[in-house]
């Protein structure tokens, strides 16, 4: 008889596996729709399917009465964009700060100490500031994704930074490149596949930042339309958006890293 | 002909731990110096004194008359045991990289047919280490082997002054680690280089150098293992070429080098 932590699976029994709790989940929740239904029809707290497809066609397909928009599709444009942008400026700080602390102890002296107190301020903490300093328009939304996300992503690539092997930056001193020469060809390039992945372990928390600005102050967007809903108890609309949600993030974390394996295959030889 | 490379009383410790005491001697262009010593005995501290990565403490070390750069500079080649190669950049590129850094301050990249040439310069020098059939892949698609002759290539395209290798071949497996002996030995000759190469393999070191140093401790104080650091104990010339050993000079210096290294 093998013993247990030697038997590995076979794929198809892998992917079933995996899939057997996705399926349990759905088959409880139906179970317990169909309970609550028989008890009182009016039920809102566990739709059922008809209705949660109901609620999708609402959103999605049809033309919304008082503005004639489809709300689900700008709700999901309204809040990729505020995303885009946010983790887009928090990736370009990341890698601007965090390689030239990384390679030039001069510049780390003093902007380490102060990215580390940084990034220990709460950034939901800031956000009235934020509405504060910045409106109650799209710039606040962006801002706090970006201060809630650069402080990790310059802290992370200063670290992979500093964990290129020295080896290298001396042969290519040895080589013949001066500082700047050395971070534009050796560490920039190296750096480039770290950062997709501190960008893809910071969505995560660059979502949360959205739906709490979104939640706030807003007047569109994913986490505005579920805080909106939960007035009126509409599971029907919240449990679809949350799915969307949760879909998005998935793809767009398998996107980078499938453009990772595509632009940077030496990065990911040995892993 | 006056020495290449001269050291003079050079010293080096870190706070109280004496690494290198009272090192003396001249090394003339064109000698091939191998370094072997027990682990710790401060052959790799040397060899990074004369890369430009640690200063000594008291002493002078000159190149050609003049003290040496203290930071690493092209008149010096390097070849590390690891990591002497840039995973992003392929064969060609990476043996390129020297000439592009030389010719294009700004940016340290080369475009149209500058890049060409570079390129082509970059195959003649992977030729001359035998690396030419594999110049479009990347180092992870290499062996050991073929990363260090990449290494090599890498170097010498800077034409340096001193080559420096750092157990270059200690990560190798004996077959591949005599076809390296055999290209490393061959391109010394053909381009007459200045050597430093540190190994622990005493055989490999009789086997290359044209001259063996050994490094070990002259005194030892029982209570305190760092008061007194490493020197060259034995400076032997080998003249013969052929890989010949001489075994009693071998055995005492075996001998000496495991009694340090027991302790």
């Amino acid at each position: 008889m093998q013993r247990l932590i030697n038997h590995k699976p076979s794929r198809v029994l892998k992917t079933a596996l995996g899939l057997i709790p996705f399926l349990l989940i759905l088959l409880v929740y139906q179970i317990g729709s169909d309970l609550r239904k028989a008890e009182n029809e009016q039920d809102k707290l566990l739709p059922s399917f008809a209705e949660i497809a109901d609620g999708i066609d609402r959103m999605a397909f049809q033309p919304s009465r008082r503005t004639g928009e489809y709300l689900f599709w700008r709700d999901t444009q309204s809040s990729v964009m505020r995303l885009a942008k946010g983790i887009s400026i928090a990736a370009f700080i990341g890698l601007l700060f965090g390689i030239a602390a990384g390679s030039i102890p001069i510049v780390a002296a003093p902007l380490k100490p102060l990215i580390t107190a940084i990034s220990l301020i709460p950034p939901l903490a800031i956000l009235p500031v934020l509405f504060i300093v910045f409106g109650l328009g799209e710039l606040s939304k962006v801002m706090l994704i970006v201060i809630g996300v650069s402080p990790f992503l310059i802290r992370d690539i200063l670290q992979r930074t500093q964990e290129l092997p020295r080896e290298q930056l001396v042969k290519a001193q040895t080589l013949g490149g001066n500082s700047w020469q050395i971070i534009l060809r050796v560490i920039l390039p190296q750096i480039l596949p770290r950062l997709i992945d501190a960008v893809r372990l910071s969505l995560g928390a660059a979502w949360l930042f959205l739906i709490a600005a979104e939640a706030i102050a807003s007047t569109d967007g994913l986490g505005y339309r579920i805080f909106l809903v939960r007035r009126y108890m509409s599971m029907d609309i919240i449990l679809p958006y949350v799915a969307w949600i949760t879909f998005l993030a998935f793809t767009t974390d398998w996107c980078l890293l499938k453009l990772s394996r595509i632009v940077f295959p030496w990065y990911h030889a040995d892993r | 002909m006056s020495a290449f490379i001269e050291l003079n009383k050079i010293s080096k410790h870190y706070d109280d731990n004496v690494v290198l005491e009272n090192l003396s001697t001249k090394v003339m262009e064109g000698e091939f110096v191998t370094l072997v010593g027990a682990s710790g005995c401060g052959k790799s501290t040397f060899l990074k004194l004369l890369l430009g990565t640690e200063r000594a403490s008291s002493g002078e070390l000159l190149m050609a008359g003049c003290p040496i750069a203290q930071e690493p500079s092209p008149e010096r080649g390097i070849v590390f045991q690891k990591y002497s190669v840039f995973p992003h950049l392929n064969v060609r590129e990476n043996v390129a990289l020297g000439l592009e850094f030389e010719r294009s301050p700004r940016l340290g990249r080369l475009f149209g047919s500058a890049r060409k040439q570079a390129l082509e310069q970059a195959e003649e020098w992977l030729e001359a280490v035998g690396l030419d059939q594999s110049l479009n892949q990347y180092p992870h698609e290499l062996s050991g082997g073929m990363q260090q002759r990449l290494a090599l290539a890498q170097a010498l395209i800077k034409k340096p002054k001193v080559l420096l290798l750092d157990e270059p071949f200690g990560a190798l497996d004996p077959g591949i680690r005599k076809d390296m002996h055999e290209l490393v030995l061959g391109l010394w000759k053909k381009y007459q280089l200045t050597v430093f190469m540190v190994t622990h393999d005493l055989h490999e070191g009789f086997h290359l150098g044209s001259r063996l140093w050994v490094f070990d401790k002259v005194r030892h104080d029982p209570h305190a293992a760092n008061r007194y650091g490493s020197t060259i104990t034995f400076d032997l010339p080998l003249r013969s070429q052929d890989g010949s050993l001489d075994s009693e000079d071998l055995a005492a210096i075996n001998n000496q080098i495991s009694a340090t290294a027991a302790m």
